[in-house]
């Protein structure tokens, strides 16, 4: 009788907890196919969410197998990481915190559990004990596994958000042939001066610019570190052979700019991006004139 | 024998000379000695012919530590003494930024995005290397 194997040490019950997951497979995720979880994440049909439950009890049961009940990184658990992580993001979505969905995950154990306790009645209490927290611990894992994947998916989506907000918040645009700028708009910090600085520098190679124009317009405040980049853009655009423009300083900025101390001698600045654009082409050989003589006195 | 025979070896770079003009491109990995070698020809080709411009490009280089830096900023230097006009062609962004990154921001030295741009900045009359403080008020 393979039950009285069981006494002693808890991890012995490991091979009867992958017999029971194997056997009472289909019922399990019969019945895991009505808890909120899979109900709501597979909504197509009811077959589905038990083709899904059926995948985690494999994956449970390969786990126990190895005997390796409390290990997250166990390779049974692998095969149903993606899923387990698209169940997450789906209840994510919905708008449930973590807790939540962690609660909505420890619901998967007490159908289980009835289940082995139904299984295990003609069984010694001792040996029903060790495999009940056996199991136990196995879904705590399982929980374990399910929270850690979803958690490095937001992860994954708020760096994702993060570079896609770097890109969008810095468009390089083409004032006029080889004269490129860039709206600079939010707080500047580091990593965001490096993304403005490359696709700077990179627009200067594309569009063969000589001038590069940084409009500081939508700064809201220029602190030393804030100079320091600007600084350090016009130095690089300086060393391609392109000539760089600070726009855009509004009086508060200016003086902020001379309270600090901070030395700008070096950068070429202009108080619009008219003027800066009008000093560019003038340096080009290019002059805007009007089109009708004395036109500003016309009205 | 070729009197110039140790000269030929891997790394050399060879200095072109163009009416006016010495030009000089750099390509992948430059080793220092390589380098120094450089300054040393460059110097003296410019002593003995008279130019009044050189150009380096250094466009097909992709790294460019403190020593190649502070080599390319003491040629310009050196040129500058002999009265010639040193630009610096091409450099690529990453190389810029490293640069920049280093504290190296050359400030004596002449840039051009290209070798043309370069050749054509050199015809133009002389001016003082651009300072960026300098204002020129629109007329």
């Amino acid at each position: 009788m393979p039950e009285h194997e069981a006494d002693g040490s808890p991890h012995t019950a490991t091979p009867q907890v992958a017999d029971f997951l194997r056997r009472r497979r289909e019922q399990i995720a019969q019945r895991w196919a009505d808890e909120p979880l899979f109900r709501t994440v597979f909504t197509v049909s009811r077959d589905e969410a038990v083709e899904a439950g059926k995948a985690v009890v494999d994956a449970l049961a390969e786990v126990a197998d190895a005997g390796r009940v409390e290990d997250p990184d166990a390779a049974g658990f692998s095969g149903v990481r993606e899923q387990l992580a698209r169940m997450g993001t789906a209840r994510s979505r919905a708008g449930l915190s973590v807790t939540q969905v962690s609660s909505e995950l420890s619901a998967l154990w007490p159908p289980v559990d009835n289940l082995l306790l139904a299984d295990l009645d003609q069984a010694p209490p001792e040996q029903v004990r060790t495999c009940a927290i056996t199991l136990s611990r196995l879904l705590g894992t399982l929980r374990l596994v399910a929270m850690q994947t979803a958690l490095s998916e937001g992860q994954a989506l708020i760096d994702r958000q993060r570079m896609q907000l770097l890109e969008v918040a810095t468009p390089v645009i083409k004032l006029w042939d080889g004269i490129v700028a860039v709206p600079l708009i939010g707080t500047l910090d580091s990593a965001r001066s490096q993304v403005v600085m490359e696709t700077l520098l990179n627009s200067v190679v594309e569009q063969h610019a000589r001038f590069a124009i940084l409009d500081i317009t939508g700064v809201p405040t220029v602190d030393s570190l804030v100079a320091q980049h600007l600084m350090k853009t016009v130095a690089a655009a300086r060393l391609m052979g392109a000539e760089c423009v600070v726009s855009g300083i509004r009086p508060a900025i200016a003086q902020t700019i001379v309270h600090l101390g901070l030395d700008l001698g070096s950068v070429l600045t202009r108080a619009s991006l008219a003027d800066a654009l009008a000093y560019c082409l003038h340096q080009l050989g290019t002059d805007i004139v009007d089109a009708t003589p004395g036109g500003a006195n016309l009205r | 024998m070729n009197e110039s025979s140790p000269r030929h070896v891997a790394g050399h770079v060879p200095v072109l000379r163009l009416g006016d003009v010495l030009l000089v491109t750099l390509q992948g990995d430059l080793y220092d000695s390589a380098a120094q070698q450089l300054q040393q020809d460059l110097a003296e080709t410019i002593a003995h012919s008279r130019v009044t411009g050189v150009v380096i490009d250094i466009s097909g280089v992709e790294v460019v530590d403190s020593f190649l830096g502070r080599v390319l900023a003491e040629i310009a230097a050196q040129a500058e003494l002999l009265a010639a006009r040193t630009v610096v062609a091409g450099m690529r962004p990453a190389v810029a930024i490293t640069l920049v990154e280093l504290g190296l921001s050359l400030p004596g030295l002449r840039t051009a995005l290209t070798t043309e741009a370069a050749l054509e900045l050199l015809d133009r009359p002389i001016v003082t290397p651009r300072s960026g403080g300098r204002r020129q008020e629109r007329p």
